[in-house]
């Protein structure tokens, strides 16, 4: 993120924690208080950060890096939460499967599968769009209550615990379970992410795919003229990785955190991700602090129901103003450009 | 066996599903033909439901219904004031707009009817029985024995058609969603069009959220209108864009969630989760025999520069 970036960040999150202490004052809730607890939560302390803040920023990242490839491409991905879903079953079943190989081969081969099934569960959306002109936002947005169905039917048909009782699939053996770093709750899936990040930087800055895509998005009309760019095709692609991203995040999120399948895993993560994206405006490593804000303020959302009595729900009112604040950041910036050339 | 009661049963749960998504869907189509895409219905409906709680809980049902119609316009016209009024991307802040809701609704909620607010049970709207007609089996029974909400949804198909369709206003407003530059040679004012199809379809989605609480559920709960406000968008591009057609997408949609019931009546053995996915697989599949024929308002979620 460039400097520029920056500030503009810092101002709307100041906006947005702004507005939610005075929606906590204007409804009657202790703002310094549930503001203080949310801090807590989220940076109070190193077990905080690490186990709180930085453990929710994986999934968070995961899923706003493969949104901004498919934006940058001009195709929007509405559909993470079902394409994480998709990945965490494959990622558990294919793990409840591998109980006897060693870790260090049955953990990728999970994850590899978690990374699959989102590509594969973002396959259909990119079939219809291809074939039958149906926009992919529309499409993904329902496959999320496909895949929120298929969840529950999972934990209480074929992948149920053995006692069968509980909706909930068995625990993965130990061998399936990412490693933790420095003692604390924070997986190995972190790493995964920061290398995602880095390789996706340099993609996007360095290499000829990375301007195709951003030249297919902006000016899909142009590009598809010039002839050289088959601006379809890389929608199609850039769609896929972005559904295997969010796949992956299932996968990790199952390794790492759960351990085995449930049917709420997911706290919205595949919206956060989106609002992630935007606030870095497809930026990478923008992405990646984005991220670590946006699991501050669900790690602190936790820490504000638990220790303030506040609806953690309530935080969705930062995230919102957050997102419109860069909004119209990004639409002054464009105004006072063009004033100033012209 | 399916038999008459059966049938009926069916019937009336269908209504009952496609009410709501009928009420969003309808308003959104408004939104939409003004070149609009609002991505906050989701987050209008629950401002409507909590408003309904509310407003019910204090002064009777009636007040609520009327508390959810403004609860929603409001929410759309904040959403109204930065994408159109800024020209900020339609569907982030569509996106935006129902997170809003979703913190907004939740906490004030909690505020004001406290942790034990589950159980919480309000006056709900009575069914309004047509006398005769609704003792006609089958199709009349259940169709005349609705609550005020499925009645107005219903009577709004014709009054909206012919509003897009015969009046000048409906005609300028449908040009706004074609072709704003034309639009505005002709002497519309673009914006103010769209501003205000945006707010009447926002208090069509507090009305829808609204039907949920006072005539269905009798509750709020935290995240009840659960993904009905983005239904009615997929409901408003299968039924292309028409009034008519909304009203099949939305019966249908409604025929698909009802089956469950009619399945579980019949003692079907069936994973439940199967008629949970059923409305959104086949809204997919004919969207795709749909999407290929139609097109939407050219102009729909490009900013008006």
């Amino acid at each position: 993120m460039r400097a520029g970036g920056w500030w503009r960040a810092g101002v709307a999150l100041a906006a947005g924690l702004g507005v939610l202490a005075l929606f906590f004052v204007a409804s009657g809730f202790d703002p310094g208080e549930a503001l203080g607890a949310m801090w807590r939560g989220a940076f109070g302390s190193w077990f905080a950060l690490m186990s709180g803040t930085l453990i929710r920023a994986v999934p968070i990242a995961l899923i706003a890096l493969g949104f901004t490839v498919a934006y940058r491409a001009g195709a929007l991905n509405i559909g993470g939460e079902g394409q994480f879903y998709a990945g965490a079953m494959a990622a558990t079943w294919v793990g409840l499967h591998l109980g006897g190989w060693p870790g260090a081969l049955a953990i990728p081969v999970a994850l590899a599968a978690g990374f699959a099934a989102g590509a594969a569960w973002i396959t259909v959306p990119v079939l219809l769009r291809r074939r039958f002109g149906v926009q992919e936002v529309i499409s993904t947005l329902l496959l999320n209550f496909v895949a929120e169905a298929l969840v529950s039917y999972a934990v209480q048909g074929p992948l149920q615990e053995s006692q069968h009782i509980y909706p909930q699939s068995d625990a993965l053996p130990a061998s399936l379970h990412l490693p933790l770093l420095f003692g604390t709750r924070l997986h190995a899936g972190a790493l995964l992410v920061v290398a995602a990040a880095g390789a996706l930087a340099w993609v996007f800055a360095r290499t000829r795919l990375g301007f195709e895509l951003l030249a297919s998005g902006l000016g899909p009309r142009a590009a598809t003229v010039s002839g050289r760019i088959p601006v379809e095709k890389l929608a199609a692609g850039a769609l896929l990785v972005s559904g295997a991203f969010a796949g992956l995040a299932g996968g990790t999120e199952v390794l790492g955190v759960s351990y085995a399948l449930y049917p709420n895993l997911s706290p919205g993560y595949g919206f956060t991700g989106i609002a992630v994206a935007l606030l870095a405006r497809g930026a990478p490593l923008g992405i990646l602090a984005s991220a670590v804000l946006f699991g501050a303020l669900e790690a602190g959302a936790g820490a504000m129901q638990r220790d303030a009595g506040v609806p953690a729900v309530a935080v969705y009112v930062a995230e919102a103003v957050i997102i419109v604040a860069v909004l119209l950041a990004d639409r002054f910036a464009v105004r006072a450009r063009r004033e100033a050339t012209a | 066996m399916i038999d008459l009661s059966m049938a009926e049963g069916f019937l009336s749960a269908l209504l009952r599903v496609a009410t709501p998504l009928l009420l969003a869907a309808l308003g959104e189509m408004l939104a939409e033909r003004a070149g609009v895409i609002n991505l906050g219905v989701e987050g209008a409906m629950l401002a409507g439901a909590l408003a309904a709680a509310i407003g019910a809980s204090g002064a009777g049902p009636w007040a609520g219904l009327a508390l959810a119609v403004a609860a929603g316009a409001v929410l759309a016209a904040g959403f109204a004031a930065v994408a159109i009024g800024a020209r900020t991307d339609q569907i982030i802040t569509g996106t935006a707009t129902t997170l809003l809701a979703l913190g907004l609704t939740g906490a004030i909620y909690r505020r004001a009817f406290g942790t034990t607010g589950a159980g919480l049970s309000l006056p709900t709207l009575k069914p309004l029985v047509v006398p005769g007609l609704s003792e006609v089996p089958l199709v009349c029974q259940p169709l005349f024995a609705q609550p005020l909400p499925t009645y107005l949804a219903l009577a709004a198909v014709p009054l909206l058609w012919w509003f897009l369709f015969r009046t000048r206003t409906g005609l300028a407003l449908r040009a706004v969603g074609e072709s704003p530059a034309s639009a505005r040679a002709a002497g519309v004012p673009v914006r103010r069009m769209q501003v205000l199809a945006t707010i009447a379809g926002g208090a069509f989605a507090g009305l829808a959220g609204g039907t949920l609480v006072l005539a269905q559920v009798g509750t709020f709960a935290e995240r009840m209108t659960a993904g009905r406000g983005f239904i009615a968008i997929a409901i408003v591009v299968l039924g292309r864009w028409h009034p008519v057609g909304v009203l099949l997408a939305a019966l249908l949609f409604g025929g698909a969630t009802a089956l469950q019931f009619l399945f579980q009546a019949a003692g079907l053995d069936v994973p439940y989760q199967l008629f949970l996915m059923l409305p959104y697989v086949l809204t997919l599949v004919l969207l795709a025999g749909v999407a290929g024929g139609v097109r939407a308002p050219a102009a729909l979620g490009r900013t008006t520069e």
